[in-house]
């Protein structure tokens, strides 16, 4: 049987340790056949240590995305690696700490922006530095936390995620005439280090599991990682500017 | 790893991981000392030395086993339990 992405050549941000979300979706993707480039911001030893834990070590390009030089060269440093992408996988986040589980109302502007900046603006950016490499039938993947509402400790986080959504329908609408999908997997609570610098995240995780009708497992990023494959494949053609929720189905509940 | 090795040498490595990973000297690196309070060991930073530890002793340290390893003698003993 061949993998659901054969042949396909992504780009996988956000990987920095092995409980990463996006080493998930890269190990998934290998094992459907993909051959994957990572990205890697900060500590690059540290993530081209994880990348040889992939069932095929996977090569690692720096890329800070508030440098536009990396930016600009991102094309160039891919094309060392594969001679072009039939995907990309944004994971890429950050907010200082006074926009997450500190008070809402004290979060400064520079720190706001900075959030807004990593972890909105940065899917437009990613997107323009892969472009070059990206033809029609290529799909771009960003992973979100569902920004529709207010959640405990979240604060700033999901303003920048209520930006990053909207971001996605705008890409969407440039894109499409390329050819090129973007969408978004709004993902339940994973018990990555990222989720686990949120004060506040034990409260989402214990409740999570207990309200949603498929249940979930917040040590597990295998769904979240599947799912991710399932729009970077072929099997979702007209689908872009969309958000999947890939949360055990709380998003549908009332209450 | 053909042998299991003895604490000493387990200190030893461990020590020569925390000076490549967060630029402390060896000889700063003792049973005694806490990662975060003495050594000044940010949490990522910690992660690194952990992914380091795995591959070098050939031990699994999960997340949650790592945050309970405050002093460079509690690693040194979870690696010697579990190598």
């Amino acid at each position: 049987m061949t993998g659901l992405l054969e042949g396909k050549r992504l780009l996988i941000t956000g990987v920095i340790t092995d409980a990463s979300i996006a080493f998930h979706v890269a190990k998934a993707a290998q094992e459907q056949g993909a051959e994957v480039v990572l990205t890697g911001f900060g500590r690059m030893s540290l993530v081209q240590r994880i990348a040889t834990r992939l069932p095929k070590p996977a090569p690692v390009i720096e890329l800070d995305v508030q440098n536009d030089e990396q930016l600009a060269g991102l094309a160039d440093a891919v094309r060392e690696h594969v001679d072009g992408l039939d995907g990309v996988v944004h994971a890429i986040g950050f907010a200082p700490q006074s926009c997450l589980g500190a008070p809402f109302l004290d979060a400064p502007w520079k720190d706001v922006a900075v959030a807004l900046e990593v972890s909105a603006y940065s899917l437009k950016s990613l997107a323009v530095a892969a472009l070059p490499l990206l033809g029609p039938g290529s799909s771009i993947v960003g992973l979100d936390f569902d920004a529709r509402v207010a959640w405990p400790a979240y604060n700033w986080m999901g303003v920048a995620k209520a930006a990053f959504e909207s971001t996605n329908r705008y890409l969407a609408r440039e894109l499409g005439p390329k050819g090129v999908r973007v969408n978004l997997v709004a993902a339940g609570p994973v018990r990555t280090m990222a989720a686990k610098s949120i004060p506040g995240f034990k409260e989402l995780e214990d409740a999570w599991g207990e309200r949603a009708p498929l249940g979930w497992d917040v040590n597990d990023a295998t769904p979240v990682a599947k799912s991710v494959c399932a729009l970077l494949s072929d099997w979702l053609p007209a689908t872009t500017g969309s958000m999947v929720w890939v949360d055990g189905g709380v998003h549908a509940l009332g209450m | 790893m053909a042998d299991k090795p003895s604490d000493a040498e387990i200190l030893e490595g461990l020590s020569e991981i925390v000076e490549e990973v967060a630029g402390v000297s060896p000889d700063d690196v003792t049973a005694d000392k806490s990662f975060v309070d003495d050594l000044d060991i940010d949490s990522l930073s910690m992660v690194e030395i952990a992914v380091q530890a795995e591959d070098r002793f050939g031990v699994k340290i999960p997340d949650d086993e790592l945050a309970n390893l405050k002093t460079v003698g509690d690693a040194v003993t979870y690696v010697s339990s579990h190598a």
